[in-house]
């Protein structure tokens, strides 16, 4: 559990036009999973790296659980906070197991425990221990070599996740695999995710916190579907493709328009007829149902009883600007 | 045959006074190089002049750079010790540079973000990565010494060049022939056990798959 928040961040680069982070704020609460969104260079992995501290900050200042991470230790910082860097960065001359335990090894851990902690950690990655272990990453595919790096970010525990556009560098398939990994690691291991990336489907797809940087700054922070339905600037409209109707009815879920909406009038139909979809499911998948089916409308069931009844006019509402 | 039995002796002496005389120079040239390539590696402002005064060095016939040691140093071992040093000097610290400019800013971005202190990131990440690369250059740096080592007879250092320039005076190809080839062995055994300690250090890379 722990909770990041900055005050007035600021970065400047030597002969620097501009700074490469202006001054921003934002307090990221515990186990929450945040990505920074934007073009390359707008500050968003220089921001990421101001955490661990492996980028200085030049004002302002950075706390976790409220401690002023200027006054900690560096190195014992990093240790406790996972880190999961662009193009993978495994240790080519280190097996998946040694990669792995490369954190558990500098805190000192005993070797009975570190070779648990591996086995574990590459079964949570879906990677068999037994097989993987003494391999070398020269060895694995660019998904196998991500999860190891995933594994190895992984392996002392931290409460703090940094990803660092962890999946730019394989194909859509395992990219949308590692992506549904990660939400479900998020919401085991209860770590608050900091993640950055320049793909906004990827952004929408895993953001609780969706926070849009350009040149240095913060353009919009705010859900994915507050993003897609009101964004503040039309640099960010264009970026999310704002525009884009199917789009934002994919971020919000049936449970969270149904609990603002009236509750549907009971149905006069026999509920059989009526598709009964579940709370999570979102608006695009309940259009397409919709749309399979040639139902007017569908049950929204939350634990198993039906919650609401929604329709097309509802849907078409709910994303009408 | 008779006559290679009969100088069998002398060759070994030789063989050995050339051992010891580029073993010396080999060793000490590596201790001087290593600390400068890091260095270099690490300062630019103090590598660029360094590499340029080595390179200056490097460029001074070999004959020639004993020569001038010799008002300095007078005869002897330690001179031909001092010239090899500064010979090898260049290719040992360009190549501690570039081995250490070989591992990707990437390796040491995660090692440092994963929390290894310094010394860690060297010890654990770029020494295994930049060693085999380094030893490349330290092949070289052998091969040459051992070389160069032969013009060290001239200023009565020993070594197989003896043999070579006694050939020369008396006219004997058969001593010349035993220098020289005693020589070439050398470099090729002092390259053979360096290229195993480089592929020994290497990075397993086996085949791609699975």
């Amino acid at each position: 559990m722990a909770s990041i928040r900055f005050a007035g961040v600021r970065v400047a680069y030597p002969g620097a036009a501009r700074p490469a982070v202006d001054g921003v704020t934002l307090a990221i609460p515990s186990a929450c999973l945040a990505v920074l969104l934007g073009p390359s260079g707008c500050g968003k992995t220089t921001l990421l790296r101001t955490i661990n501290r492996l980028q200085p900050i030049d004002g302002g200042r950075i706390e976790i659980d409220g401690r002023d991470t200027a006054g900690l230790d560096p190195i014992a910082l990093r240790r406790r906070i996972g880190y999961v860097i662009q193009a993978v960065g495994l240790f080519p001359h280190l097996t998946v197991a040694q990669n792995v335990a490369v954190v558990p090894n500098l805190l000192g851990w005993d070797s009975q425990r570190v070779s648990e902690r591996v086995d574990t950690l590459l079964a949570q990655v879906s990677l068999d221990p037994q097989s993987f272990r003494d391999r070398y990453p020269s060895q694995l595919s660019g998904g196998q070599q991500q999860r190891v790096g995933i594994a190895r970010a992984l392996a002392a525990e931290p409460s703090i996740l940094l990803m660092d556009e962890p999946f730019g560098s394989v194909d859509a398939i395992v990219r949308a695999s590692l992506q549904k990994e990660t939400l479900a690691l998020q919401r085991r291991t209860g770590a608050t995710i900091l993640f950055v990336t320049h793909d906004v489907e990827e952004a929408l797809s895993l953001a609780d916190m969706l926070v849009v940087m350009r040149d240095g700054h913060f353009e919009q922070t705010g859900t994915p579907a507050e993003i897609l339905t009101h964004p503040a600037t039309p640099f960010v409209a264009e970026l999310v493709d704002a525009d884009d109707a199917l789009r934002r009815l994919s971020v919000i879920t049936l449970g969270e328009l149904t609990a603002s909406a009236a509750r549907g009038t009971p149905l006069p139909e026999e509920p059989g007829t009526i598709p009964a979809l579940d709370a999570g499911v979102s608006l695009r998948a309940a259009l397409a149902v919709m749309l399979e089916t040639g139902a007017p409308r569908v049950r929204v069931m939350h634990d198993g009883r039906e919650a609401a009844v929604l329709d097309l006019d509802t849907l078409r509402n709910a994303v009408r600007r | 045959m008779s006559w290679l039995t009969g100088h069998a002796g002398e060759i070994a002496a030789r063989t050995l006074e050339h051992l010891l005389l580029c073993g010396t120079a080999f060793a000490i040239a590596l201790t001087i190089a290593l600390p400068l390539g890091l260095l270099a590696a690490r300062r630019s402002r103090a590598g660029l002049p360094l590499i340029a005064a080595l390179d200056a060095i490097y460029t001074i016939p070999s004959l020639a750079l004993f020569a001038l040691l010799i008002p300095v140093m007078g005869l002897g071992f330690w001179t031909a010790v001092t010239a090899l040093v500064a010979y090898a000097q260049i290719i040992l610290v360009r190549n501690v540079v570039a081995a250490i400019q070989s591992v990707p800013s990437w390796m040491v971005d995660a090692a440092r973000g994963l929390g290894m202190t310094p010394l860690q990131v060297f010890l654990r990440v770029e020494l295994p990565i930049a060693a085999p690369v380094a030893i490349a250059g330290a092949r070289v740096a052998a091969v040459s010494i051992i070389a160069i080592a032969s013009v060290a007879a001239w200023i009565d250092a020993g070594g197989l060049g003896t043999l070579i320039f006694a050939g020369i005076e008396r006219q004997d190809i058969r001593l010349i022939a035993a220098g020289t080839l005693g020589i070439a062995a050398l470099a090729l055994i002092a390259d053979g056990a360096l290229r195993v300690a480089e592929h020994a250090l290497r990075a397993p890379t086996p085949p791609a798959g699975g």
